[in-house]
């Protein structure tokens, strides 16, 4: 089934809505945050989705936003492990579910973009991803295209020749902020208070997240909703491991780099050890170094595979990299910089299987997979 | 390593984000520099490895230790020197001193090591020597003439007369608040040893002492504390630039005592408060900085840290390496005469009265 999410705006039609306006989330989210230099406007919404979805701003003419954040797939590439952009170059990431980062403290899994108005611009110019020189062609076609033209005139109220790439991300921005969904099955029990909402496995799999699998410290739950990230960055074993004996080359050399002008954006996207270095790329900070930004756990079930690297095809892969304490293998070397918050967890088999159960309540219904493919989960 | 890198991206490395760039880590430097003489040394301490059984240590206290010497190899360029500030065991036995030492090791800066009681108490200090040398000397370095005392001592009659074995005497000392224990002392060997030391020394020569306890009384009721403390300051007391740095009451401090500058550094094993949390009242502790956040029990090396120490002209700069917590600085102010707070000096400290 799908529901779509621009009919709630629909409603809204020709409304301005008042800056910095919190608009109500569904059941399990807040209000969403909305920037008061960056008001809701059906007409803005509109524009942006028509943005996200255009393949013109690419260098080949065959990748947009949707290509990699696909509304069939929870606004991600599953079952890809790193995104594919122009001339099916790779990166070294998993794109990250559009789905909720409206709530986002920050953007990119090394939270190198403070909103989703500066996240927007960088993959039309990273070169695996939509690999244009710069912003001109996007500008080129906006200003000339007459469907566009009108759209940026109806969403901003300018002409043409000026419009800027200030306006072009405002309005994927604004398109991204009504891409929200809760209303899980979890959201049902535990906020909602029905009692049948939720299987036993997966309630037995709540006590777990709780308890001993130490999942909630970082995956947040609030009294009146739940938005599953602590917006930190915490370095879990993965990406790192692989690395680790490099480290004491690739970090001086990548701040070196860095201090003589490299671009952060492009270089960890496409470096594979330099995208290793997580957070620690962005803020020179030993304290973050292997460190990627907690992810929401809301419609985790159907964006395999997982981590910042898609390196964890299952769920149950997941819990056991924790369960391990940081190494995908047991016995494997623990990483020097591993945070301070994984250990070892030792989950018995029914509660490892009952945290894969929690987890696949959390799938929102506009998102859940239709009943005849539910089964081939990876 | 690269020559692109200044002090300030050393700073950068250290996780003193941005702002760094602007404090007077780096103008004490430029006003004050004889770059010859400046240099930078880490400084981890009080890890507490602690055995188990068998081959099984508490994992907690390993991983503070691996993560601190870890970083400390990727300082850029690298420390002159890694110094050890003591407790490297927490029960000062021979496997909990192997397996910290086997984590040093890996440092790739010269390493010196200081005593802490946890290492002291169990064999006085036998097994420590075969690994690590004698308990206490001094060297110098770039125009700095360093000392290293033993200062968790105490007296004759505590020491040899009054337990019935080894193991108890250790476990006496090693309780923070155990009315057992006894106040901790550099003694008069050492104190006639430092004299003649520094009797060599001109006047004028930058002088820096590690001990393991602060050389200052700031509470006897947890033996952060040195019995023989205004003795050995006085042998300081004619060096125009002296700073002593301790270990052992892991958290930040510092003071100034005349022409002595006081810093303590971080444990890499776990926090301790602030004595004066417990005051509720007015107090004349020595100066201490804002008190850290209360560590997240769920995050272990919250609370923790280790730290880089500058020596601009032989007064010190410490940048604390803290986990989950914005870096601090604590360096000297030639214009104030004492250590202070890059960030924090100017907050107003209120009295804690809050009762829990």
């Amino acid at each position: 089934m799908t529901r779509h999410h621009t009919s709630f705006w629909a409603v809204l039609a020709g409304a301005v809505l008042p800056a910095a306006f919190a608009l109500a989330g569904p059941l399990g989210l807040p209000p969403v945050p909305v920037p008061a230099n960056n008001p809701m406007t059906a007409e803005k919404i509109a524009l942006g989705s028509t943005l996200f979805n255009d393949k013109r701003f690419s260098s080949t003419g065959e990748v947009s936003c949707a290509t990699c954040h696909d509304p069939g797939k929870a606004f991600t590439d599953s079952p890809l492990k790193t995104s594919e952009g122009i001339n099916k170059l790779t990166g070294t990431r998993n794109a990250p579910t559009v789905v909720n980062a409206a709530y986002f403290a920050t953007q990119f899994w090394d939270g190198r973009s403070a909103d989703l108005e500066d996240q927007s611009q960088h993959p039309f110019v990273n070169p695996v991803e939509m690999g244009l020189k710069d912003h001109e062609p996007i500008l080129k076609i906006v200003r000339t295209d007459p469907a566009y033209t009108g759209m940026f005139k109806s969403a901003f109220g300018v002409e043409p020749a000026a419009i800027t790439m200030d306006h072009v991300k405002k309005a994927i921005a604004t398109f991204e902020r009504t891409l929200v969904a809760a209303d899980s099955p979890f959201d049902r029990w535990y906020f909602g208070g029905d009692k049948t909402a939720m299987s036993e496995a997966a309630v037995r799999g709540f006590k777990v997240f709780l308890e001993d699998g130490r999942c909630v410290s970082c995956h947040t739950i609030e009294q009146d909703h739940a938005l599953f990230t602590d917006q930190r960055f915490h370095n879990v074993g993965v990406g790192i491991n692989r690395i680790q004996d490099k480290v004491p080359e690739i970090a001086p050399r990548f701040l070196e780099a860095k201090a003589k002008g490299m671009d952060v954006d492009k270089a960890v996207l496409s470096d594979p050890n330099s995208s290793e270095l997580g957070r620690f790329a962005v803020t020179d900070g030993l304290d973050e170094l292997g460190a990627f930004k907690t992810p929401t756990l809301r419609n985790v079930a159907v964006t395999a595979p997982f981590m910042h690297d898609g390196s964890l095809a299952t769920l149950r892969d997941v819990v056991v990299h924790y369960n391990n304490g940081g190494v995908t293998n047991k016995g494997d070397k623990v990483n020097d910089f591993l945070s301070g918050g994984i250990r070892e967890l030792n989950l018995e088999e029914q509660q490892i299987a009952d945290l894969v159960a929690f987890m696949e309540a959390l799938t929102s219904p506009q998102h859940a997979k239709p009943a005849a493919t539910a089964g081939v989960q990876p | 390593m690269s020559n692109h890198y200044d002090r300030r991206s050393f700073l950068k490395a250290a996780g003193s984000v941005a702002a760094i760039g602007a404090l007077p880590v780096t103008m004490v430097e430029l006003a004050f520099a004889k770059p010859t003489e400046n240099f930078t040394f880490a400084y981890i301490s009080d890890a507490h490895i602690q055995h188990i059984r068998g081959t099984k240590f508490v994992n907690n206290w390993d991983r503070g230790l691996i993560r601190a010497v870890a970083e400390a190899n990727l300082m850029t360029p690298p420390p002159d020197f890694v110094m050890f500030g003591g407790d490297l065991a927490q029960l000062g036995t021979q496997p909990e001193l192997d397996h910290g030492a086997g984590m040093l090791a890996k440092l790739n800066a010269p390493l010196k090591v200081v005593m802490g009681e946890h290492d002291y108490y169990l064999d006085l200090g036998e097994y420590w020597s075969k690994l690590f040398g004698p308990q206490y000397y001094s060297f110098d370095h770039k125009g700095v003439h360093f000392v290293v005392l033993n200062s968790i001592l105490t007296t004759d009659e505590w020491t040899f007369n009054r337990w019935p074995t080894p193991e108890q005497r250790m476990l006496e000392m090693a309780g923070l608040d155990n009315p057992n224990g006894s106040p901790f002392m550099v003694g008069e060997k050492q104190r006639d040893w430092l004299a003649k030391d520094l009797a060599k020394v001109t006047k004028d020569t930058p002088v820096v002492v590690f001990s393991h306890s602060p050389i200052q009384k700031i509470y006897k009721g947890w033996n952060f504390w040195t019995d023989d403390a205004e003795q050995v300051q006085a042998l300081l007391k004619p060096f125009d630039k002296v700073n002593v740095i301790y270990g052992h009451v892991h958290q930040i401090q510092y003071n100034q005592i005349g022409n002595i500058s006081f810093n303590s550094v971080m444990a890499t094993a776990w926090p301790w408060p602030y004595p004066q949390s417990y005051a509720q009242a007015e107090q004349y502790l020595p100066k201490l900085t804002i008190p850290m956040n209360r560590a997240d029990p769920f995050f272990e090396r919250d609370a923790t840290g280790w730290q880089m120490v500058n020596v601009n002209t032989g007064r010190v700069d410490l940048a604390y390496n803290l986990y989950n917590n914005k870096p601090r600085v604590v360096g000297f102010d030639p214009k104030l005469g004492h250590p202070v707070d890059k960030d924090l000096q100017s907050v107003a400290l209120e009295p804690n009265r809050t009762h829990y």
